[in-house]
């Protein structure tokens, strides 16, 4: 689109391009011009700004709420992101979530919690990263950007969280907002083309037990932010010191 | 020197039906006009605007705008396939004419999502 201009438009322009459209209609090109203005004006709406840095995305899971045996959290992260092929040996299938059990020997006490992409504040992943592919959005969510990344799993090293997974297999059957294939590293996104849509992501909605909480970390009014600052909450490995987006209750 | 150029003459002929007989890509489309630019830009430089808005959604998050993957295979998935490949296909059968081979389709879905032909051009998320 051209410029804005001070001055009105020049009329002996305006009756050329007139003129030049009713000619040109059988060259197929200056026809085109007027539904092209047509459909720019309502196809433009606005593109969202974007991520922003006045927010940071954080998850809170209550381990206490967290029901041993139940996996509908990875159940609606499989259905949600696509994640439907199986291989062989299963330690090499894509996971973004899992649910990990764990026992203390000495009291006996067990409990459950699913682990996923910690999404941290200086995360590991996006240091090692010989491509740039591993990034950090602006508001905390931590992406592989399948455009730039080789595969040389890298990152799936340096996680000490064991979050990613590299796709061996050929895929067809991808969410279409979810893009994800063969060679390429990948994990937990927080849903985050649902979270661009306000929604929250799939693992949360699915709980039954509401044992996971979404939110942004930077809004003191947030849930999230009013529970972190009143109750006890840890990061795994948080002598690490990523700042971790996950935090957990209960264990 | 007469018959080299009579060889040659045969050769160019020869070459010059070959050509002829190079069959053009057949694009159909599907939602004639409801395009974000006219057809010849698309052409030209349609792999550059979906360059640019793939770093700006992924990176920054921006999203909703007029150029989007899922905005053309929405609109130009076939009515009978429902997708852009295959024979006849609106992203194969020219990739395949330019003999270009974009690797989009290794985690891109190359179906539409929504019932082809109830989707306006450009606007998909």
């Amino acid at each position: 689109m051209s410029a804005p201009h001070d001055k009105a438009p020049d009329s002996g322009r305006r009756s050329f391009i007139g003129a030049a459209a009713a000619t040109g209609a059988g060259l197929g090109v200056a026809a085109l011009a007027p539904g092209l203005q047509l459909i720019e004006v309502s196809a433009a709406g606005a593109p969202s700004t974007g991520a922003s840095s006045d927010k940071r995305w954080g998850m809170l899971i209550d381990s206490n709420k967290c029901a041993s045996g139940c996996d509908a959290c990875v159940k609606a992260c499989n259905r949600e992101n696509g994640i439907t092929e199986t291989l062989q040996d299963v330690r090499q299938s894509s996971q973004w979530i899992r649910k990990v059990d764990l026992k203390d020997p000495k009291s006996g006490r067990e409990h459950s919690l699913p682990v996923l992409c910690q999404h941290c504040a200086k995360p590991t992943c996006v240091d090692v990263c010989p491509t740039g592919a591993s990034m950090k959005r602006a508001d905390g969510i931590v992406l592989v950007d399948r455009h730039i990344c080789i595969g040389c799993r890298y990152c799936m090293m340096a996680c000490p969280y064991k979050a990613r997974s590299f796709v061996h297999l050929t895929l067809t059957e991808q969410n279409p907002e979810v893009p994800r294939g063969q060679g390429c590293v990948e994990a937990c996104t927080f849903c985050v083309h649902r979270v661009d849509k306000g929604q929250q992501p799939a693992c949360v909605e699915a709980c039954p037990e509401r044992a996971m909480l979404f939110g942004d970390l930077k809004d003191p009014h947030s849930e999230i932010a009013q529970r972190i600052a009143q109750e006890a909450t840890t990061q795994l490995r948080s002598d690490l010191k990523l700042d971790l987006g996950v935090r957990y209750q209960g264990i | 020197m007469k018959r080299t150029l009579v060889g040659l003459s045969a050769f160019l002929l020869l070459a010059g039906s070959v050509y002829a007989g190079t069959p053009k890509p057949a694009v159909k489309i599907e939602n004639p006009g409801q395009c974000i630019a006219p057809a010849a830009e698309m052409r030209a430089n349609h792999m550059e605007k979906l360059k640019h808005t793939r770093t700006r959604t992924l990176r920054q998050g921006i999203r909703g705008e007029a150029a989007s993957l899922n905005g053309c295979i929405n609109c130009h998935a076939s009515k009978t396939t429902g997708s852009v490949l295959g024979p006849g296909g609106f992203c194969q059968e020219c990739h395949s004419y330019a003999a270009v081979s974009p690797d989009c389709w290794i985690c891109h879905q190359p179906k539409a999502k929504q019932p082809v032909g109830q989707t306006t051009a450009g606007v998909q998320q």
